[in-house]
């Protein structure tokens, strides 16, 4: 090529704007919908942890305040393993024998020895036939229906089921239909009109996020049994707490053992770090190991966490301390914020919203929380329905009777200043709006 | 086979039962899909529904939000396949 030729490819950047991948218009299309969000009051703003996951943490917020020291209740940390010494030692352990990372998928070579322990521990802790592990209970519920179902199945779901489930289902190609909330009889008019199809899958939560209450297991299982249906249960705010040795739902309704397909995280009470598994029937296990394409095509759960998990599921054998401890914490707190004045959602679960209906409200009652030395999020719509907004308080084998006194002190000095201790919902709506 | 009026009205009370509040006010000419009321996935399990009971088969390009946006058009579309 001659020198003159080169030059002739040669663009001039003095004299030439460079064309802009990312143009103007290109921004506001996305700045459009950031202020819509903000306009909306829905930006959701993070708050700076100082500190190991745990009842009391230092958090930073807003962003460059100086650090204030709270009491977390807030956090899915149930069983209050997050910073359990025994589970950082572990962790340390995994980390010096395993390594870091993986650097490959698990077909290829990302598979420990630890991996395939973990996937049978689980199998024996939750009462299933097989395990698979996902990089996240989010990436189970996106990869197992997609493997397991065609156009020729059915999935029929509870209508508050986690958006994890509602975007799995979206992934496949079967025909989706939906059952009004916990209404076994309309579930069951749902599996009659479908009785033709080849597969029919019924999919629920164990225990609701939102609000806290937990599936009818022992009745779901008596409807798949009829109706020649598979049942999945989401067990992730259950797991490792729910049921009398914390096998989750199943074991509470009576029918451990009989759920089909559970998919479950490792993010919440069983160490908090990350991971989720799909466990259930051998053959279901073993398509999801040919077809699921989050467990194909990303890597799994890194060592250090494999470690810490597998130390978690030791601490759950040998004791049940630990959800017994929150089992009494969650009576307490259930009963002393009833006392008090507050509307709470009734149920038996750690998750318990106080509802104060009116989303401006709840971020009031947040905020001033907040500077009372309390952690508490308000939920409103959309996450929850439109006039459902809420405090959600989550409590944790990690709390101490003073942590849940103090927070009940200043949730009542809150709750004096907008007047609600004692209200009705109507009451509440009537002075806020709802 | 069904008149009209019984189509609707057969129609109209699914659609109440399955989707609307106690106190929704639903007549045969309210906005469904462009309300809001029924996302595309209840779209699919209306159609089903329909199909069912009628023993009926309707085109999946049939089936447009267009032709589901209120209980008249979708008993205009079930009488084309009876």
């Amino acid at each position: 090529m001659t020198a003159r030729v080169v030059n002739s490819l040669r663009v001039d950047n003095s004299k030439k704007k460079p064309p802009m991948s990312y143009s103007d218009k290109t921004k506001k299309v996305y700045t459009d919908q950031l202020d819509a969000i903000s306009a909306a009051g829905l930006f959701k703003q993070e708050r700076f942890i100082h500190s190991s996951q745990a009842a009391d943490i230092e958090v930073e917020f807003p962003a460059g305040s100086v650090t204030k020291k709270v009491i977390n209740i807030c956090a899915n940390n149930y069983l209050g393993l997050s910073s359990h010494p025994d589970v950082i030692k572990a962790a340390h352990e995994g980390l010096d024998t395993r390594g870091y990372g993986m650097s490959s998928v698990r077909f290829i070579c990302g598979t420990q020895d630890i991996h395939r322990e973990l996937e049978r521990r689980m199998t024996e802790f939750l009462g299933t036939e097989d395990t698979i592990l996902f990089p996240s209970c989010m990436d189970a519920n996106a990869g197992v229906f997609e493997a397991l179902l065609t156009q020729d199945d059915v999935i029929i779901s509870d209508r508050l089921v986690h958006a994890s489930l509602v975007d799995g289902i979206r992934l496949c190609s079967a025909m989706h239909d939906t059952f009004k909330h916990s209404n076994m009889e309309h579930l069951e008019e749902k599996l009659q009109l479908h009785a033709d199809k080849r597969l029919k899958v019924v999919v629920n939560d164990g225990v609701y996020s939102m609000d806290g209450d937990m599936a009818k297991v022992d009745q779901l299982v008596a409807l798949c049994e009829k109706y020649d249906a598979m049942l999945l249960v989401d067990e992730s705010h259950a797991s490792g707490f729910i049921g009398k040795t914390g096998r989750g739902t199943p074991e509470h309704c009576g029918v451990h053992g009989k759920v089909d397909i559970i998919t479950t995280t490792f993010g919440k009470a069983l160490g908090g770090a990350s991971g989720g598994c799909v466990s259930g029937r051998k053959e279901i296990v073993q398509l999801c190991r040919q077809k699921a394409r989050p467990y194909l095509f990303s890597n799994t759960i890194a060592p250090v966490v494999v470690s810490g998990v597998l130390k978690v599921l030791d601490i759950l054998s040998e004791s049940t301390e630990r959800r017994d401890k929150l089992e009494r914490n969650t009576i307490l707190w259930r009963k002393v914020l009833s006392e008090a004045g507050f509307i709470i959602k009734e149920g038996i679960t750690p998750i318990v919203p106080v509802m104060l209906f009116n989303a401006k409200l709840a971020q009031d009652v947040s905020r001033d929380l907040y500077e009372e030395g309390i952690y508490a999020v308000g939920f409103f719509f959309p996450v929850v329905p439109n006039g459902q907004a809420r405090i959600r308080t989550q409590i944790s084998a990690g709390h101490e009777t003073n942590h849940l006194l103090k927070s009940l002190d200043r949730f009542i000095k809150v709750g004096k200043k907008y007047d609600i201790l004692g209200k009705t919902k109507e009451e509440i709506i009537e002075r806020y709006g709802q | 086979m069904p008149e009209i009026n019984e189509l609707k009205e057969v129609i109209l009370k699914y659609v109440i039962n399955e989707y609307a509040e106690e106190d929704y006010n639903l007549t045969y000419d309210s906005p469904l899909i462009s309300s809001g009321l029924i996302d595309s996935f209840s779209m699919v399990s209306l159609k089903r529904f329909l199909e069912v009971k009628y023993k009926i088969s309707i085109p999946d390009d049939k089936a447009t939000p267009e032709a589901f946006d209120n209980v008249t058009t979708i008993a205009n579309l079930v009488l084309n396949y009876l």
